[in-house]
């Protein structure tokens, strides 16, 4: 399969790789919201972390990726535009416009889907945690 | 030494043909192009005259008599013709009924077996699909198991083509001809590689393929045994009458006259190069294994053909670990490799777990695989999957004591 060169830059020098803390310390942080999403057996988990500063902005973002290079270049490029967002300007990112930045084929769109997802589900992660 | 990439390390998927092979037919498109029917002039005869050394040649590959082989287009071919030839001529009931006999064949075979079984199916045929253990391999017992009293024909493939693992084909064909039950292989894989003799591992029915032996692409055979038992097939394709009326259609002489050459190649070298190819293998698994953690080679581990391994290397997915080996052209389990999203069929049918099934690597060596590419893709596999746990969330957990298994993903 032919990879978009947008694809390829990311898989080659993936942006924001890494974590806050291991699992543990992770969940005990109150300004740290965790995405896992995907499953081994699918051949792709996402897990991105988001950093949100006092002023309620995403300060920082954070991820690694199991899966084919369409997964990492998606995740990558999700960390790159979280970075300095609101969370409800984050909630905003679309699927559709991930696969348009990285000029994704059909069989690859999956691999935004789940970036999405793991957008979604950082942002819930930490409004969840901070609610109480 | 500087080596030439890209390196091929796929040569169960094909080979390149040699020089010798290709030097031998290239006659054979422009002076002597006869058609082997023409039976009345000199070019007819050159071609026919090549046909049957190129026959002979094949024949004395697989110890089978030049009169047993019939030239076909490969090994698709092959089994197809095999296997609907012989169930349709053995059949319990005719063309229309039910219950026209029972078949035996394995869940890992080539699609080129699987299909046919399954249009069979679909003509009131009745098929059992043995699923092996991990190790991949197919006993005589789980045949013998299998075997009703109205089995008409099994199928088993001698060596498997993405684990190499070799099943107890004499064991199995000698069983078979116990209870009188047609016996095909695909030998595809096999071929060429490994010492055979058709009479002596009691098979009926075996199909061989060019491309997989150093030979031209679109030309195979399959031999047909003709003397206890006699075996008779129903042609696919009719018309002309050509190969005992096996398989009409004017002869592929050029691909023959390199399938001849290639055999002849294969049977000189197959030895020495068998035990240069295993060092090989050898080095390469047993590097990846002392530098790597959480390395697995899938299939069983000596009864196995000596250029061939499949590795999963957990926590990496296969295609992306493809990306970044792209200078060694070798092939994935991941299948998103072929567009469909499932890792292979194969290693799941082997229980290998999934996330292991989405992280392997087929390395499959040939004639021309020297000491440092085999080296060089050490290098290489061992720097990309470092690169590619680094990224790996699942590494990391690995790393912290947290049993992936036991994670509940969210279905996707
Ligand atoms: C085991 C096996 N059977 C059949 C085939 C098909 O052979 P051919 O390409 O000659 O039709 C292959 C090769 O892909 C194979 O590996």
């Amino acid at each position: 399969m032919a990879y978009s060169e947008k694809v390829i830059e990311h898989y080659e020098k993936p942006r924001n790789v890494g974590t806050f803390g291991t699992q543990k310390e992770i969940k005990e942080r109150q300004d740290i919201g965790v995405g896992l999403v995907g499953a081994p057996e699918c051949g792709d988990v996402m897990q991105l972390q988001i950093k949100v500063g006092d002023d309620g902005n995403i300060e920082d973002a954070k991820f690694k990726c199991f899966g084919c290079g369409s997964a990492i270049a998606s995740s990558s490029l999700a960390t790159e535009w979280l970075k300095g967002k609101t969370l409800d300007e984050g909630l905003e990112i679309k699927n559709t416009e991930i696969v348009e930045e990285l000029s994704l084929p059909p069989v690859k769109i999956h691999c935004s889907v789940l970036a999405e997802d793991a957008i979604k589900s950082a942002i819930a992660d930490y409004k969840e945690k901070n609610t109480k | 030494m500087s080596i030439k990439l890209p390196i091929y390390l796929d040569h169960a998927a094909t080979t390149p043909c040699d020089p010798k092979v290709v030097e031998s037919m290239m006659p054979y498109f422009t002076d002597m192009f006869g058609n082997t029917g023409s039976r009345n002039h000199s070019f007819g005869w050159d071609s026919e005259e090549a046909v049957s050394k190129a026959r002979e040649q094949v024949a004395s590959l697989i110890g089978a008599d030049p009169k047993e082989i019939i030239f076909t287009s490969g090994s698709t071919e092959s089994n197809n013709l095999a296997i609907k030839g012989a169930a349709n001529m053995y059949a319990k009931n005719p063309a229309g009924s039910e219950n026209r006999g029972h078949i035996i064949s394995v869940i890992h075979e080539h699609k080129a077996v699987l299909d046919p079984c399954k249009r069979l199916e679909k003509e009131g045929f009745d098929v059992t699909l043995l699923e092996p253990g991990q190790d991949g391999l197919v006993t005589r017992k789980m045949i013998e198991d299998a075997i009703r009293d109205d089995t008409i024909l099994v199928t088993v493939m001698w060596a498997n083509n993405e684990i190499g693992t070799i099943n107890e084909i004499p064991q199995i064909g000698e069983l078979c001809h116990d209870k009188g039950i047609i016996f095909h292989t695909d030998a595809t894989q096999w071929v060429g590689k490994m010492p055979t003799n058709v009479k002596k591992d009691n098979v009926d029915l075996l199909s061989l393929s060019a491309h997989k032996m150093y030979g031209p692409k679109g030309v195979g055979a399959l031999y047909v045994r003709r003397r206890r038992p006699r075996v008779r097939l129903i042609a696919l394709q009719e018309g002309g009458g050509q190969e005992r009326g096996y398989r009409s259609g004017t002869l592929n002489v050029t691909g023959i006259v390199g399938l001849g050459k290639a055999c002849e190649i294969c049977a000189q070298t197959m030895d020495s190069e068998r035990e240069r190819l295993l060092k090989l293998r050898n080095k390469l698994e047993s590097s990846l294994e002392s530098r790597l953690d959480v390395v697995q080679v899938n299939g069983h581990r000596e009864k196995r053909l000596a250029h061939a391994t499949n590795i999963s290397f957990g926590f990496v997915e296969g295609e992306s670990l493809m990306m970044a080996l792209k200078e060694i052209a070798m092939s994935s389990g991941s299948a998103c490799t072929s567009a469909s999203l499932e890792p292979s069929y194969v290693l799941k049918a082997l229980g290998v777990g999934d996330d292991l099934a989405h992280s392997s690597l087929r390395i499959t060596m040939g004639r021309w695989t020297t000491e440092e590419e085999v080296d060089y893709a050490i290098e290489k596999i061992v720097e990309a999957v470092n690169k590619l746990r680094e990224l790996s969330p699942l590494f990391d957990m690995h790393n912290e004591g947290i049993d992936i298994s036991k994670i509940e993903w969210a279905a996707h």
